[in-house]
């Protein structure tokens, strides 16, 4: 009967589909539109061919709901090496303009790729590593099976969609314009859909959790979803010019639209990518240390205060601009404030180690972890001091702020992830572990290496950049010219790129890695049975 | 999971316990992320109360340094414009063609030139003039509307083919579409083609130039001239050079008789200074083709 509801659903939302993008204003509409129904019709075939088939009724209720997790380790994988590709790519377009090929302008050109990039890295490759790794954490925590049956599922394949109609949107010039925001309003709509469902399927978790407390990397998560939902909301509020075009008009504008969107991107930043991978941190690093939490207290005040505060940050990034100078000040001293809170985390990702500390020099897989919490703490130094309006008048648009943040997208993100998936394939698959710590040593090589010329790189363009913008002779004039600093930057450009491929080249190393273990290491028997911590 | 022996001995856990082994100890904090922590606060607190910040209904506090970022680059730039104000007044005021004569105006206008010019004009005209396909290089003694000081500070000025200045005195001349609006055959668009290229000495089909010749006397000497040297009046291009703005092989010139050009320039009275114009027209005139 259910199938039957389901079918209906399915034929409906294709053929409704297939009349958007017969009516579509413009290019990218009617592409998302075509892929929303090949997506509904797959999903049609998939549960006509299971319909009226005799089922087995298995109780699953005493086993971890595994399903969504085992593909989102291999999407991760995926979406990271895609990620990383495009920003390689960029990065020598910047380096070698040639690559903006003429016949591919208009879609693989610098500017159409680059929010292909950072999507693709932050919420494809970042998004998929946390709705999976919280999927595991959040059942193996509250020891209770996945709540909502197959809303999991619908959570998964329906972020996935998501990625898939923002990145060809992108490609076809559907864009709101705004960073780390650019899907346009359909795409928005359903990302909140989807994002609720994985709120209740996150909570009802936790509600029937059958162990008597929350366990801290819980906090961070619930924290992540339910920011980053308010911040999609009121950041993506617009008007869609038609229903059947992609293009949609802000309802901000001017200095208030700037600030709601910075307020939105430095909180991605907290939220997604800090509060969601510290939740991250606190089950994977405890777990691969086999180490206690160094501190309960600490991971408490932490929590707090870094919440409290990250969400007045926002105002840093807009120093110097029509922003109001007490709003700014506001900024700059919640950045600087939040230094301790964040590292707060970082202290108890290191001092868990403490008394494993011999594990750096047998597990790479430790040590990967380890070095992704120092560019945690180098990143959220640096961040704080970067926000302070004296070095923000040097540092701003300036590519110092692309090295930030890819000390903490490569180091920090990059490298948690890439250590949970080394945690979790073995477990997901039923393996005794890793295929080869070797090549995960090659990895954890090769990444830091790529990083490390990559931040420095984009340290000694920014600095440059900002000392020539402001280098002015006896009289006061401007020395250099714009395209002057863009020419002294080319060598450094060239680094930067190299950075990017080593570390590209080692995420490839890992997908090897993995799929060797799930094909090759011996195998051990099933443990994915709830068993309550009594 | 066992737990290894450990050396040292371990604080109590919290006594919580999930997923098999995951605990916390009841470790303390950090005396020093605690007393950072409170000094930031209580930094935070101070320059909240020296510097703008707490916004009110209508306004914000100002904080009692009576900082404000506008103000700061307010003064920033008054400390320059001070300090160069007499100069500055100077370069404005005295004759164009005196100004190379004084080596201090002339040395203050060339550095006050060369900024205008890295911010306004390298977009069009690569560094020191050097020039693009459509946009001239101004380092050469070719010069399309002249190279005088009043005429590069005319151009500059007004502009060249644009709507905006409020004086109407942008620089102006059209030269006819002559393919699109079909003034010529395509045939006769070859031969007067191919007899351009021959005052240059690039002569492609002899056969076609005589005839070229005929096609050009008609309808291209009242502005490039009988002789192909072109007219500054009109900013008619000298054809005999071999220097050209859009290309000098026969496609290119092809494509210019057969559409026209209409090349632009802003103009730049609205947005730059006197005194700033007349730097960067002494700085054009000076890289190397000023007449
Ligand atoms: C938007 C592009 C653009 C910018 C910016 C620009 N120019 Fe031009 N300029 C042109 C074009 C195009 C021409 C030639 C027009 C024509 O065909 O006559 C030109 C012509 C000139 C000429 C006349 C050259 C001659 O041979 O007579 C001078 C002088 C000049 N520009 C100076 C400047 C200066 C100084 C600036 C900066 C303040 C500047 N230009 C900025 C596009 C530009
Ligand atoms: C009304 C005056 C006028 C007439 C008539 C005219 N031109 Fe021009 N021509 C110009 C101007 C002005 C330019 C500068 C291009 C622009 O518009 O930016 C020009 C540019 C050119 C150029 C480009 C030179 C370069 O350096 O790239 C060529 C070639 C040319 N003309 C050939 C011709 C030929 C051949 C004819 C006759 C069939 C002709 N012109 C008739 C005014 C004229």
């Amino acid at each position: 009967m259910g199938n039957y509801i389901k079918l209906i659903v399915f034929g409906v939302i294709v053929l409704l589909a297939l009349i958007a993008a017969s009516y579509a204003r413009d290019v990218a509409y009617m592409v998302n539109a075509l892929e929303v129904a090949l997506v509904a019709a797959v999903a049609f075939i998939w549960i006509l061919r299971r319909t009226d088939e005799p089922v087995k009724k298995v109780d699953l209720s005493g086993e971890y709901m595994d399903g969504p997790i085992r593909i989102g380790v291999a999407l991760t994988a995926f979406w990271g090496v895609v990620g990383f590709l495009v920003g390689v790519i960029i990065a020598f377009q910047l380096a070698f303009p040639q690559l903006n090929f003429e016949w591919a302008q208009g879609y693989l050109n610098f500017g159409r790729l680059r929010p292909l990039h950072t999507s693709a890295v932050i919420f494809a490759f970042g998004g998929t590593a946390l709705i999976t790794t919280s999927f595991y954490i959040v059942q193996r925590t509250s020891a209770a099976r996945l709540w909502g049956g197959n809303l999991a599922w619908f959570v998964f394949w329906g972020y996935q969609l998501v990625i898939l109609l923002a990145a060809t949107g992108y490609l076809l010039g559907a864009t709101h314009g705004k960073e780390y925001a650019e899907p346009e309003w359909y795409v928005d709509w359903w990302l909140t859909i989807v994002w609720v469902a994985y709120l209740l399927v996150f909570v009802g978790t936790i509600m029937k959790r059958k162990e008597p407390h929350i366990y801290v990397a819980n906090w961070f998560l619930l924290s992540f979803i339910i920011t980053v939902a308010m911040l999609h909301v009121v950041n993506n509020l617009a008007i869609p010019v038609s229903f059947f075009g992609s293009k949609s008009v802000q309802v901000f504008s001017g200095v208030q639209d700037a600030m709601t969107q910075w307020w939105y991107g430095h909180n991605a930043v907290g939220f997604f990518l800090t509060a969601g991978f510290l939740g991250m941190m606190y089950y994977f690093v405890p777990k691969q240390a086999e180490r206690p939490v160094f501190s309960y207290k600490l991971s408490i005040i932490h929590f707090w205060a870094l919440i409290f505060i990250y969400i007045w940050a926002g105002p840093h990034h807009l120093h110097y601009t029509a922003l109001p100078d007490w709003a700014s000040t506001l900024g700059m001293v919640f950045s600087v404030v939040l230094w301790m809170p964040s590292w707060g985390g970082m202290i108890n990702g290191l001092m868990t180690l403490s008394g494993a500390w011999d594990k750096l020099r047998t597990d790479p897989v430790i040590r990967m972890m380890v070095i992704s919490i120092g560019f945690y703490g180098m990143s959220t130094f640096e961040g704080p001091m970067m926000s302070i309006r004296a070095v923000n008048s040097l540092s701003h648009y300036t590519d110092w702020t692309i090295g930030h943040v890819h000390s903490g997208a490569l180091g920090w993100n990059g490298m948690i992830t890439f250590g949970a998936l080394y945690f979790l394939v073995p477990k997901l698959w039923n393996r005794e572990r890793l295929y080869s710590l070797s090549l995960v040593s090659w990895h954890f090589w090769l990444a830091t290496i790529g990083i490390i010329l990559y931040a420095a790189a984009m340290w000694v363009t920014g600095i440059m950049e900002g000392l020539m913008w402001r280098e002015v002779d006896a009289n006061g004039f401007l020395v250099n010219s714009f395209a002057d600093t863009v020419a002294a930057k080319f060598p450094m450009y060239v680094v930067r790129g190299t950075g990017g491929l080593l570390f590209l080249t080692g995420a490839i190393i890992m997908c090897y890695n993995l799929w060797m273990t799930v094909k090759r290491s011996p195998a051990v028997e099933a443990t994915n049975h709830m068993v309550p911590a009594e | 999971m066992a737990k290894q022996p450990q050396q040292h001995q371990d604080p109590d856990t919290t006594g919580h316990k999930w997923d098999g082994d995951l605990e916390e100890f009841n470790n303390p904090l950090p005396k020093w992320w605690v007393w950072i922590f409170y000094l930031t606060i209580i930094w935070g607190i101070w320059y909240t109360i020296a510097y703008p910040a707490w916004p009110g209904i209508k306004s914000a506090t100002a904080g009692y340094l009576g900082f404000s970022t506008r103000a700061q680059v307010a003064e920033e730039i008054a400390e320059v414009e001070t300090a160069n104000a007499a100069i500055t007044e100077k370069l404005a005021s005295v004759e164009l063609a005196s100004i190379s004569g004084d080596a201090e105006l002339n040395s203050f206008a060339l550095n006050a030139g060369e900024a205008v010019f890295n911010t306004w004009c390298v977009q069009c005209h690569g560094r020191e003039g050097r020039g693009f396909v459509g946009y001239p290089t101004l380092s050469d003694d070719d010069w399309l509307w002249g190279g005088t000081m009043e005429d590069i500070h005319f151009t500059v000025t007004h502009g060249i083919r644009n709507e905006d200045d409020p004086e109407g005195e942008a620089r102006y001349s059209e030269m006819p579409a002559f393919g699109v609006d079909e003034l010529l055959e395509e045939e006769q668009v070859d031969q007067v083609v191919n007899f351009v290229m021959s005052l240059s000495g690039d002569a492609q089909d002899p056969a076609k130039v005589a005839a070229g010749a005929v096609v050009y006397e008609e309808n291209c000497a009242a502005c490039h001239m009988e002789d192909g040297s072109g007219d500054r009046a009109q900013g008619a291009p000298n054809l005999k050079d071999a220097i050209w703005l859009y290309g000098g092989d026969f496609a290119s010139i092809k494509e210019t008789v057969w559409n026209s050009r209409y090349g632009a320039m802003p103009n730049w009275n609205t947005r730059l200074s006197e005194a700033e114009i007349r730097a960067v027209a002494t700085y054009v005139h000076q890289l190397g083709g000023g007449e």
